[in-house]
Protein backbone atom coordinates (compact mmCIF):
# COMPACT_ATOMS: atom_id res chain seq x y z
CA UNK A 1 0.00 0.00 0.00
CA UNK A 2 1.28 3.75 -0.48
CA UNK A 3 0.11 6.80 0.70
CA UNK A 4 -1.63 9.41 -1.14
CA UNK A 5 -3.05 12.51 -0.47
CA UNK A 6 -6.94 10.80 -0.22
CA UNK A 7 -5.96 8.27 1.91
CA UNK A 8 -4.43 5.20 0.97
CA UNK A 9 -4.23 3.18 -1.84
CA UNK A 10 -4.01 -0.97 -2.73
CA UNK A 11 -2.02 -0.53 -6.13
CA UNK A 12 -1.24 -4.33 -8.21
CA UNK A 13 0.62 -4.11 -11.39
CA UNK A 14 1.32 -7.32 -13.45
CA UNK A 15 2.24 -7.61 -16.91
CA UNK A 16 0.19 -9.97 -19.27
CA UNK A 17 0.92 -11.23 -22.51
CA UNK A 18 -1.90 -10.12 -24.69
CA UNK A 19 -2.75 -6.93 -26.32
CA UNK A 20 -4.93 -4.57 -24.49
CA UNK A 21 -8.14 -5.13 -26.44
CA UNK A 22 -8.32 -8.37 -25.07
CA UNK A 23 -7.56 -7.65 -21.64
CA UNK A 24 -10.32 -5.08 -21.95
CA UNK A 25 -12.90 -7.02 -22.56
CA UNK A 26 -12.06 -8.95 -20.04
CA UNK A 27 -12.45 -5.89 -17.77
CA UNK A 28 -15.77 -4.80 -19.20
CA UNK A 29 -17.85 -7.61 -20.14
CA UNK A 30 -20.24 -8.54 -16.99
CA UNK A 31 -19.99 -12.51 -18.16
CA UNK A 32 -16.67 -11.92 -18.46
CA UNK A 33 -15.86 -9.80 -15.57
CA UNK A 34 -18.08 -12.60 -13.24
CA UNK A 35 -15.79 -15.46 -14.04
CA UNK A 36 -12.55 -13.20 -12.24
CA UNK A 37 -13.89 -10.74 -10.31
CA UNK A 38 -17.74 -11.18 -9.04
CA UNK A 39 -21.12 -11.40 -10.15
CA UNK A 40 -22.06 -8.00 -11.37
CA UNK A 41 -24.22 -5.61 -13.76
CA UNK A 42 -21.85 -3.51 -15.16
CA UNK A 43 -21.66 -1.88 -18.31
CA UNK A 44 -18.93 0.31 -19.33
CA UNK A 45 -21.10 3.80 -19.28
CA UNK A 46 -19.96 6.27 -17.37
CA UNK A 47 -22.36 7.67 -14.39
CA UNK A 48 -23.62 4.25 -14.83
CA UNK A 49 -24.77 2.42 -11.91
CA UNK A 50 -24.18 -0.70 -10.77
CA UNK A 51 -23.21 -3.46 -7.88
CA UNK A 52 -20.37 -6.28 -7.12
CA UNK A 53 -22.18 -9.39 -5.34
CA UNK A 54 -20.65 -12.02 -3.24
CA UNK A 55 -21.97 -14.68 -1.01
CA UNK A 56 -22.89 -13.10 1.78
CA UNK A 57 -21.04 -14.08 5.33
CA UNK A 58 -21.84 -12.67 8.50
CA UNK A 59 -20.68 -8.83 9.12
CA UNK A 60 -20.77 -8.65 5.21
CA UNK A 61 -23.77 -8.53 2.96
CA UNK A 62 -21.40 -9.10 -0.05
CA UNK A 63 -22.73 -6.34 -1.69
CA UNK A 64 -20.54 -3.35 -3.12
CA UNK A 65 -21.53 -0.22 -4.24
CA UNK A 66 -19.99 1.30 -7.45
CA UNK A 67 -20.71 3.97 -10.04
CA UNK A 68 -18.50 3.93 -13.42
CA UNK A 69 -16.05 7.44 -13.16
CA UNK A 70 -14.16 6.74 -16.47
CA UNK A 71 -14.59 4.47 -20.00
CA UNK A 72 -11.37 5.27 -21.82
CA UNK A 73 -10.92 2.12 -24.08
CA UNK A 74 -8.46 -0.10 -23.93
CA UNK A 75 -6.62 2.51 -21.69
CA UNK A 76 -8.56 3.80 -18.57
CA UNK A 77 -11.24 2.11 -16.94
CA UNK A 78 -12.69 3.49 -13.01
CA UNK A 79 -15.69 3.29 -10.80
CA UNK A 80 -16.39 3.70 -6.89
CA UNK A 81 -16.24 0.77 -4.87
CA UNK A 82 -17.97 1.36 -1.74
CA UNK A 83 -19.80 -0.55 0.75
CA UNK A 84 -23.09 -0.87 0.39
CA UNK A 85 -26.71 -1.13 2.73
CA UNK A 86 -25.60 -1.31 6.63
CA UNK A 87 -22.44 -1.15 6.52
CA UNK A 88 -22.51 2.06 4.02
CA UNK A 89 -22.00 4.47 7.11
CA UNK A 90 -18.26 3.42 8.70
CA UNK A 91 -17.80 1.52 5.64
CA UNK A 92 -15.20 1.61 2.51
CA UNK A 93 -15.40 4.89 -0.18
CA UNK A 94 -13.11 3.73 -2.27
CA UNK A 95 -12.50 4.14 -6.12
CA UNK A 96 -10.71 1.51 -8.23
CA UNK A 97 -8.65 2.61 -11.07
CA UNK A 98 -7.48 0.23 -13.98
CA UNK A 99 -4.96 1.44 -16.32
CA UNK A 100 -3.80 -0.93 -19.50
CA UNK A 101 -0.09 0.13 -21.16
CA UNK A 102 1.09 -1.58 -23.87
CA UNK A 103 4.60 -3.04 -22.99
CA UNK A 104 7.15 -5.23 -24.85
CA UNK A 105 5.54 -8.45 -24.80
CA UNK A 106 2.15 -7.57 -24.01
CA UNK A 107 0.36 -5.22 -21.98
CA UNK A 108 1.31 -3.69 -18.24
CA UNK A 109 -2.15 -3.97 -16.34
CA UNK A 110 -2.35 -1.17 -13.00
CA UNK A 111 -5.38 -1.20 -10.36
CA UNK A 112 -5.09 0.90 -7.91
CA UNK A 113 -8.30 0.98 -4.98
CA UNK A 114 -7.56 4.81 -3.47
CA UNK A 115 -9.22 6.01 -0.67
CA UNK A 116 -8.35 4.24 2.26
CA UNK A 117 -9.66 6.28 5.51
CA UNK A 118 -7.27 7.24 8.36
CA UNK A 119 -9.71 5.19 10.39
CA UNK A 120 -8.79 2.28 8.76
CA UNK A 121 -4.88 3.14 9.80
CA UNK A 122 -5.01 0.51 12.15
CA UNK A 123 -5.61 -2.44 9.47
CA UNK A 124 -2.97 -0.73 7.60
CA UNK A 125 -0.38 -1.59 10.47
CA UNK A 126 -1.60 -4.94 10.64
CA UNK A 127 -0.71 -5.59 6.78
CA UNK A 128 2.53 -4.27 7.23
CA UNK A 129 3.49 -7.05 10.48
CA UNK A 130 3.18 -10.18 7.74
CA UNK A 131 -0.66 -10.75 8.65
CA UNK A 132 -1.19 -10.74 4.41
CA UNK A 133 0.41 -14.30 4.61
CA UNK A 134 -1.75 -15.27 7.38
CA UNK A 135 -4.91 -14.23 5.87
CA UNK A 136 -4.38 -16.19 2.95
CA UNK A 137 -5.28 -19.16 4.85
CA UNK A 138 -8.02 -18.09 6.88
CA UNK A 139 -10.86 -17.71 3.87
CA UNK A 140 -9.45 -21.61 3.30
CA UNK A 141 -10.12 -22.51 7.44
CA UNK A 142 -13.46 -20.62 7.24
CA UNK A 143 -14.38 -22.60 4.33
CA UNK A 144 -13.66 -25.58 6.19
CA UNK A 145 -14.51 -24.99 9.15
CA UNK A 146 -18.70 -23.77 7.87
CA UNK B 1 -19.33 -1.98 20.26
CA UNK B 2 -18.79 -4.31 17.32
CA UNK B 3 -16.35 -6.47 16.80
CA UNK B 4 -13.53 -4.97 14.27
CA UNK B 5 -10.59 -7.07 12.43
CA UNK B 6 -8.22 -5.11 14.78
CA UNK B 7 -9.80 -7.04 17.23
CA UNK B 8 -9.37 -10.57 15.58
CA UNK B 9 -6.46 -9.46 14.15
CA UNK B 10 -4.64 -8.49 18.23
CA UNK B 11 -6.42 -12.13 19.47
CA UNK B 12 -4.75 -13.88 17.12
CA UNK B 13 -1.48 -12.22 17.33
CA UNK B 14 -0.76 -14.00 20.26
CA UNK B 15 1.07 -17.55 19.70
CA UNK B 16 -0.68 -19.46 22.24
CA UNK B 17 -3.97 -17.69 21.99
CA UNK B 18 -3.67 -18.88 18.36
CA UNK B 19 -3.00 -22.36 18.98
CA UNK B 20 -6.02 -22.31 21.67
CA UNK B 21 -8.06 -20.93 19.21
CA UNK B 22 -6.70 -23.42 16.32
CA UNK B 23 -7.14 -26.49 18.68
CA UNK B 24 -10.62 -25.35 19.43
CA UNK B 25 -11.57 -25.01 15.90
CA UNK B 26 -9.82 -28.72 15.38
CA UNK B 27 -11.34 -30.65 18.60
CA UNK B 28 -14.46 -28.74 19.32
CA UNK B 29 -15.44 -28.37 22.55
CA UNK B 30 -12.89 -28.44 25.44
CA UNK B 31 -12.80 -27.36 29.08
CA UNK B 32 -10.19 -25.08 30.60
CA UNK B 33 -8.19 -27.49 32.35
CA UNK B 34 -7.78 -29.92 29.43
CA UNK B 35 -6.86 -26.91 27.03
CA UNK B 36 -4.17 -26.00 30.19
CA UNK B 37 -2.50 -29.24 29.65
CA UNK B 38 -2.00 -28.87 25.70
CA UNK B 39 -1.23 -25.07 25.88
CA UNK B 40 1.89 -25.47 28.46
CA UNK B 41 1.03 -22.48 30.17
CA UNK B 42 -0.85 -21.98 33.33
CA UNK B 43 -4.37 -22.38 33.83
CA UNK B 44 -4.95 -18.62 34.20
CA UNK B 45 -2.86 -17.66 32.04
CA UNK B 46 -4.81 -20.01 29.97
CA UNK B 47 -7.96 -18.26 31.18
CA UNK B 48 -7.08 -14.86 30.32
CA UNK B 49 -6.14 -15.89 26.70
CA UNK B 50 -9.29 -17.36 26.56
CA UNK B 51 -11.14 -14.09 28.00
CA UNK B 52 -9.37 -12.47 25.40
CA UNK B 53 -10.61 -14.74 22.28
CA UNK B 54 -13.81 -14.25 23.46
CA UNK B 55 -13.89 -10.43 23.47
CA UNK B 56 -12.55 -11.13 19.65
CA UNK B 57 -15.59 -13.25 19.21
CA UNK B 58 -13.63 -16.19 18.56
CA UNK B 59 -14.95 -18.20 21.19
CA UNK B 60 -18.16 -19.09 23.54
CA UNK B 61 -18.04 -20.46 27.03
CA UNK B 62 -20.69 -22.50 28.65
CA UNK B 63 -20.39 -23.09 32.28
CA UNK B 64 -20.87 -26.78 33.74
CA UNK B 65 -20.85 -26.48 37.25
CA UNK B 66 -17.10 -25.11 38.22
CA UNK B 67 -15.61 -26.34 34.90
CA UNK B 68 -15.93 -23.71 32.06
CA UNK B 69 -16.12 -25.16 28.53
CA UNK B 70 -15.09 -22.88 25.14
CA UNK B 71 -15.80 -23.85 21.77
CA UNK B 72 -14.36 -21.83 18.62
CA UNK B 73 -16.65 -19.62 16.80
CA UNK B 74 -15.46 -20.17 13.05
CA UNK B 75 -17.90 -17.59 11.71
CA UNK B 76 -15.57 -14.61 14.37
CA UNK B 77 -13.08 -14.85 11.20
CA UNK B 78 -15.70 -13.47 9.09
CA UNK B 79 -14.68 -9.50 9.80
CA UNK B 80 -10.64 -10.24 8.83
CA UNK B 81 -11.81 -12.52 5.71
CA UNK B 82 -14.02 -9.08 5.02
CA UNK B 83 -10.87 -7.21 5.86
CA UNK B 84 -8.66 -9.06 3.30
CA UNK B 85 -11.05 -8.56 0.67
CA UNK B 86 -10.38 -5.07 1.00
CA UNK B 87 -6.96 -5.25 0.65
CA UNK B 88 -3.80 -6.32 -1.50
CA UNK B 89 -4.38 -10.32 -1.25
CA UNK B 90 -7.78 -9.83 -2.28
CA UNK B 91 -6.52 -7.89 -5.28
CA UNK B 92 -3.84 -10.92 -6.18
CA UNK B 93 -5.99 -13.40 -6.40
CA UNK B 94 -8.23 -11.99 -8.46
CA UNK B 95 -5.13 -11.06 -10.82
CA UNK B 96 -4.45 -14.90 -10.75
CA UNK B 97 -8.32 -15.51 -11.78
CA UNK B 98 -7.87 -12.32 -14.42
CA UNK B 99 -5.08 -14.65 -16.23
CA UNK B 100 -6.40 -17.94 -16.09
CA UNK B 101 -9.63 -16.39 -17.77
CA UNK B 102 -7.40 -14.27 -19.99
CA UNK B 103 -5.60 -17.93 -20.99
CA UNK B 104 -8.89 -19.38 -21.33
CA UNK B 105 -10.13 -16.79 -24.08
CA UNK B 106 -6.86 -17.58 -25.90
CA UNK B 107 -8.36 -20.77 -27.00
Amino acid sequence: MSKTANGRSVVVERVFPYPPEKIWRALTHGALIEEWLMKNDFQPLVGHKFNFRAEPMPHWNGVTDCEVLVVKPHERLSYTWNSSGEEAAGGLKTVVTWTLTPVDGGTRVRMEQSGFQPEQEANYQGALYGWQRFMDGLERLLGKLS
Amino acid sequence: MPVTPNDVLNALADPTRRAIFERLCRTGEQNVRTLTEYSGVSQPAVSKHLGILKAAGLVRDRKDGRQSHYRAKPQGLAPLVDWMRHYGAFWERRFDQLESLLKRMDQ
